[in-house]
């Protein structure tokens, strides 16, 4: 991580020298934390929405009753998270609203699976392997129905804008397939234990 | 289209009225936990600010328009159009980027040409890859984030691979 925060600053930094455009990198450097804080600011209200709503659904015992259904198959996925656990709970919902294309339910559920992962599976600053997982799900887009892409092909004239479907649904599902099974390789080759000896 | 717009609230519902019959205290459950929401964004915050500076600096320095460059001998062997590849190098870095070349190629190519549909599709089937790694990872403080970024980006490399044999069989 330090590498490559480093190399991302210096090189893009080489380039902006070369193309001449140091003005636009000093702007960048300057302004993109403030829109970090915006991007908090709009995503804060939400996360404190669906968190209360969450929070709800937890002591009225939905939160376990959903998890049960769907423990089996992301126990398979996720291995040996505690079943009565906050964690899984969460990991659920974040999935069915990435599925719904809900992204600003999903985020805040996905960052609340997160720490509750931290809480349940105690880390020291080393990713474990179902937090690996839980990143890897949500930067693969398992979505139903693109409803962004699709009011795009309308608004520049589409004759079929649903005409992507299937291609999106195959492509989306090899590319999930393959990630979870990297992952879940390269899980064992560079095993949690050795990262966190280092 | 219209569904997503029944789906929030329904969901919403339900969970309330089964609160409300399961006799839970609603209102006290809610603030509790929307007071939980708001350490949750705090934790984010810095890890977040320092992120996205890096990313939106490798965006403005056109890193990406080289790698452009340097990768049109392997993306002709595939059949992938030129126009899509800079939606390719940009779809993990960052989502606004990757929307304005997407609308760029629908403008310049129409949305039912070859690299309209084939940009499509990788737009619908991949995600801001190193954003979500920035926000997930940000929130808990994880430094060492192992085989996450190699996992994750081998998912878009299969995307950017398959993307205009599958658009071939399913869409023309």
């Amino acid at each position: 991580m330090n590498f490559i925060i480093f190399f991302a600053f210096l090189i893009s930094f080489v380039l902006a020298i070369l193309s001449g455009s140091t003005k636009e990198y000093t702007e960048v450097l300057l302004s993109e934390s403030a829109s970090a804080v915006t991007l908090c600011i709009n995503i804060c209200g939400s996360i404190c929405f669906w968190s209360g709503i969450m929070k709800v659904a937890e002591s009225s015992g939905i939160v376990k009753k959903i998890a049960k259904l769907l423990f089996l198959p992301i126990s398979l996925i996720f291995k040996g998270i505690d079943k009565n656990g906050k964690a899984i709970g969460y990991i659920t919902l974040n999935i069915i609203s990435n599925l719904l294309g809900l992204a600003n339910a999903s985020t805040p559920l996905g960052i609340m699976a997160m720490q509750e992962l931290y809480k349940e599976e105690g880390c020291q600053g080393v990713a474990t392997d179902n937090m690996v997982m839980l990143c890897v799900i949500n930067s693969a887009s398992l979505q139903l129905f693109p409803a962004t892409v699709a009011a795009m092909r309308t608004a520049y004239g589409s004759d079929n804008p649903l005409v992507i479907l299937p291609a999106v649904w195959v492509v989306s599902i090899l590319a999930f397939a393959v990630s979870v099974t990297v992952a879940k390789i390269l899980s064992k080759t560079f095993p949690y234990k050795k990262a966190v000896e280092k | 289209m219209s569904i997503s717009n029944y789906i929030v609230p329904v969901m919403v519902i339900l969970i309330l009225g089964i609160a409300f019959f399961t006799k839970t205290d609603i209102f006290d459950s809610f603030c509790k936990g929307a007071k939980e929401g708001l350490n949750t964004t705090v934790d984010i915050l810095p890890a977040l600010i320092g992120l996205m500076t890096c990313i939106g600096l490798l965006r403005t320095s056109g890193f990406t328009y080289i790698l452009t460059g340097f990768l049109s001998p392997v993306t002709s062997l595939l059949n992938f159009p030129d126009e899509c590849t800079p939606l390719v190098l940009i779809r993990p870095l960052s989502g606004s980027g990757a929307l304005a070349v997407f609308e760029d190629v629908l403008k310049n190519n129409g949305p039912d040409s070859l690299p309209g549909l084939i940009a499509s599709t990788l737009m619908g089937s991949s995600e801001t890859t190193f954003y979500t790694v920035a926000v997930y990872f940000g929130a808990v403080k994880i430094k060492k984030t192992r085989h996450t970024i190699p996992s994750a980006l081998s998912g878009d490399l299969t995307a950017f691979l398959t993307a205009s044999f599958v658009v071939g069989i399913l869409c023309l």
